[in-house]
């Protein structure tokens, strides 16, 4: 029991000194801080713990994919194929392409002309959203009775847009939330129709949120002129003023094809406004449209709604222009974020949102301190008063147990949470269990008329298997909590198993190598216990 | 220097003269639980419920309940909860899931901020729609249920198939309890108290497997002694440890409690009932329930002892009922 070798002794040494040394950065102040990150190497720089967003203020918001919308698209996109299809093919139906919940519908009563129509429209299956490898088809083609066709897009087919619209939409909201200058945000999909948006630090999440939110499909179209056939127009509602406005429903430039986006000035009233330009083809069309409706109202449409509408009093060709609709200074800067960063592929709805301001964060983290300050300070005296000498040995090792959780998060750089500070609190608890048992069992040993060296190794070596039984248990109950927690949750879960982790090394190991020590030095000749 | 001791030395207590006492009054206590739960219910939080909390801070330093009160109400939320708490600076708003879907939830802070803007920070705010509270509902049961599953099988593993069965019905009765404690104190229920629920099991089964390694020590060393004795040996002898550490960890929750601030302070609440009971249950429930399973029943056939295979029979179908 009191014999350790070298190497041993100089390996939890190094292990102690290294895990203090990990975690002295995290305590100094991040003025300090920098001053030494300037003087060492790429290689040293040093690390902090991550606080979560608890701690240190920030955004936590979760969208999910509207699946309504992402059906509707893809039905709406169904029908203009097939109604292309059905005039190439020159085949007659009766009555409409009728729209479905699912799918569309359709009706051609001639058989010479089903026949010819349906190896095309099965072939729409195998090009529409390009068919995945093997597994089900994304679009079903039914036959009915009197020549009644069916096109159902099946749960695959819609899985596979969601999927594909989470894929692109991560990468527009990237650039979106990037271009708040933010400093370490995080973009994650999670599961197949969600995307969980986490930004630290936020001073402003009702921008966030305003920027996230908001689809950003961009059109040019015209005002419909009085007369215009109803089935080619459309109703929208206007941002500026109330009522709605006819709109042609033919799109003649879109965002697409935009290539910058900047906030600015009008120069005649000094309003907040967009400056923005095209691509080649964008200029192009741009031109186009401009030189031969001159005098027309040309509207800017944003989400279906009309941003403004100006006259086109002349023609447009320099691919630049300006969208004002009396912003604030605000709206035109999240416009152009908006606008350079590209429209969703889908409407995403915001399912989860938890703000914490900076102010708050501060005041949980001071609580926290204070908590784990007079927790550990109760829990030192208490050992002290209660162990004596090996009571100092106990709280060493909880010294290094604590040293080595923080070392453990800020290495594997995993976040602290507030409930992650408790699991902390709480580890601190249970370490000293580990102590107490082995002290107990010292005690009991002893007790029973055992020689001083007898008793110190039968406490350690009693005790050592009752410490991994229930160490083990408390292990799997918070491995547990992490795989299916979230969060916060998962911040406690990760406190937690760290602490038992390290549990086994300070309270096991170090306290018997003190005691070993201790034992040479003052050759007792009863225990102090 | 004269050293502290909470545990008297040597201790020869009957613990298991009271199992006739202590099953009954469990029995009660978790029956009385369950009861809570259906008639009286939880103070669900959003995470579960569903709905919005809104954290302000009086930017004049001093929060005029009523008056926000009244702001509040005119915004037409359905029932808003406005309640001081901290210094009188702060208070929170609390209300449910709008008609209308995410949409309306986000309309519904934007009307908040508006109306109170001006006169208060907003510090907080968490939103939470009808899906995601019903996936956070199923995550939490599931991780209760997983986690007693797995403790169980290692158990199992590493013990009598008896001690297995005598934990786990010892943390069910300290999961029953502590669901009763959240249903009568009315404090609010939310992720964070599972993973209060979930470290009480952990507690619980720690506790558990500190008395029952001690007596399956105690059942080799002592082959002829009655069950009921060795138990008790077992139990006097790492009661010294068990007092120990309860009082540690209560210390450190206490503190918790206390200066941890209002987030977690339901979680030390219930921690602190966990350890109580946690306790208690790995002596008086856990415990008695090896006698009730016939622990060493071979070894009593050997060595006859007072009707030790009769309340074997008649009490195995006991722990499931109770």
């Amino acid at each position: 029991m009191l014999r350790f070798s070298k190497w041993k002794i100089i390996a939890v040494l190094a292990l102690t000194l290294s895990a203090i040394f990990v975690v002295v950065p995290s305590l100094v102040s991040p003025a300090s801080l920098q001053a030494i990150s300037k003087a060492l190497p790429e290689w040293a720089q040093p690390r902090t713990i991550v606080l979560g967003l608890d701690l240190q203020g920030g955004s936590y918001v979760m969208l999910e994919v509207d699946k309504a919308s992402v059906l509707h698209t893809q039905v709406t996109n169904l029908r203009d194929d097939v109604r292309r299809i059905l005039r190439e093919e020159k085949i007659a139906i009766t009555g409409g392409i009728g729209a479905q919940a699912r799918g569309v519908q359709l009706r051609v009563p001639d058989a010479a002309d089903r026949a010819k129509a349906m190896p095309k429209l099965r072939q729409l299956a195998q090009g529409f959203g390009a068919a995945r490898m093997g597994g089900a088809p994304p679009l079903e083609v039914r036959e009915g009775e009197d020549g009644l066709i069916q096109i159902v897009v099946t749960e695959v087919g819609v899985t596979d847009k969601v999927r594909r619209a989470v894929d692109q939409s991560i990468e527009v909201i990237r650039r979106r939330v990037d271009a708040l200058g933010t400093r370490e945000p995080s973009i994650q999909r999670q599961g197949d129709d969600r995307i969980i948006v986490q930004v630290p630090g936020l001073q402003d999440p009702e921008q966030l949120k305003t920027i996230l939110g908001q689809t950003a499909k961009l059109e040019f179209r015209l005002v419909a002129e009085p007369g215009a056939s109803p089935s080619e127009t459309e109703e929208l509602e206007q941002t500026e003023q109330q009522g709605k406005i006819g709109i042609e429903k033919q799109v003649m430039v879109q965002g697409e094809d935009l290539t910058d986006a900047q906030p600015g000035f009008d120069q005649r009233n000094g309003e907040p406004v967009v400056n923005f330009r095209f691509n080649i083809r964008g200029a192009q069309k741009f031109g186009d449209v401009t030189s031969k409706n001159v005098g027309r109202l040309f509207a800017i449409v944003l989400d279906n709604k009309v941003i403004s509408a100006p006259r086109i009093l002349t023609p447009i060709t320099g691919g630049s222009g300006q969208i004002s609709g009396h912003f604030t200074v605000e709206q035109a800067n999240n416009l152009s974020i908006l606008l350079r960063a590209g429209a969703l592929p889908a409407k995403l709805d915001i399912v989860e949102e938890r703000t914490v301001g900076p102010g708050l964060g501060q005041d949980s983290i001071d609580a926290g301190k204070r908590a784990a300050y007079v927790g550990a300070g109760l829990v030192v005296v208490y050992m002290l008063i209660t162990y004596g000498v090996f009571g100092i040995f106990a709280n060493l090792a909880l010294f290094v147990h604590i040293a080595f959780i923080f070392a453990g998060l800020v290495l594997t750089g995993s976040t602290l949470t507030l409930p992650g500070i408790a699991g902390i609190v709480l580890t601190i608890g249970m370490a000293v269990d580990s102590n107490v048992l082995i002290y107990e069992r010292i005690r009991e040993e002893q007790h029973g008329g055992r020689s001083i060296l007898a008793s110190l190794d039968a406490g350690f070596n009693r005790a050592f298997a009752t410490i991994v039984d229930s160490n083990v248990t408390m292990f799997v109950a918070a491995a547990i909590l992490y795989f299916l927690g979230s969060g916060p949750v998962r911040g406690f879960a990760v406190s937690l198993a760290l602490g038992i982790l390290t549990t086994i090394v300070t309270a096991v190991t170090m306290t018997r190598m003190m005691i070993a020590a201790w034992y040479h030095f003052a050759r007792p000749t009863r225990l102090p216990i | 220097m004269k050293l502290l001791r909470l545990a008297p030395e040597n201790t020869k207590f009957p613990f298991m003269r009271f199992r006739r006492v202590s099953y009954p009054f469990s029995a009660v206590l978790s029956i009385a639980s369950v009861l809570l739960f259906i008639l009286h219910g939880m103070n669900f939080g959003i995470d579960f419920a569903g709905g919005t909390v809104i954290e302000v801070r009086a930017k004049s330093g001093h929060a005029e309940m009523a008056t926000l009160r009244k702001t509040v109400e005119t915004l037409a939320l359905g029932d808003v909860e406005v309640q001081a708490f901290g210094n009188e600076a702060d208070a929170t708003l609390r209300f449910g899931l709008q008609d209308g879907g995410d949409a309306a939830q986000q309309a519904a802070v934007e009307k908040v901020r508006s109306a109170v803007g001006g006169d208060y920070d907003l510090r907080r705010v968490e939103v939470v729609g009808p899906r995601v509270s019903g996936e956070l509902v199923q995550s939490g049961t599931l991780g209760v249920v997983l986690s007693i599953v797995a403790v169980l099988t290692y158990l199992w593993f590493r013990f009598e198939w008896q001690f297995a069965i005598g934990a786990v019905i010892a943390t069910m009765h300290d999961l029953l309890l502590t669901v009763g404690f959240f249903s009568i104190t009315q404090l609010e229920f939310n992720t964070t108290s599972i993973a209060a629920i979930l470290t009480i099991v952990g507690y619980s089964l720690n506790e558990t497997v500190v008395v029952l390694d001690r007596i399956r020590e105690m059942m080799r060393k002592y082959k002829k002694m009655p069950t009921d004795q060795m138990i008790d040996l077992s139990i006097n002898a790492v009661l010294p440890r068990t007092i120990m550490t309860a009082t540690t960890v209560f210390l450190a929750l206490l503190s918790l409690a206390i200066f941890g601030g209002h987030v977690i302070r339901s979680f030390s609440l219930a921690m602190i009932w966990g350890i109580f009971v946690a306790t208690y249950s790995s002596v008086f429930i856990c415990s008695p329930m090896l006698i009730y399973l016939g622990l060493r029943s071979d070894e009593n056939d050997k060595a006859p002892e007072p009707a030790p295979s009769k309340p074997a029979k008649a009490a195995r179908a006991k722990p499931k009922a109770a």
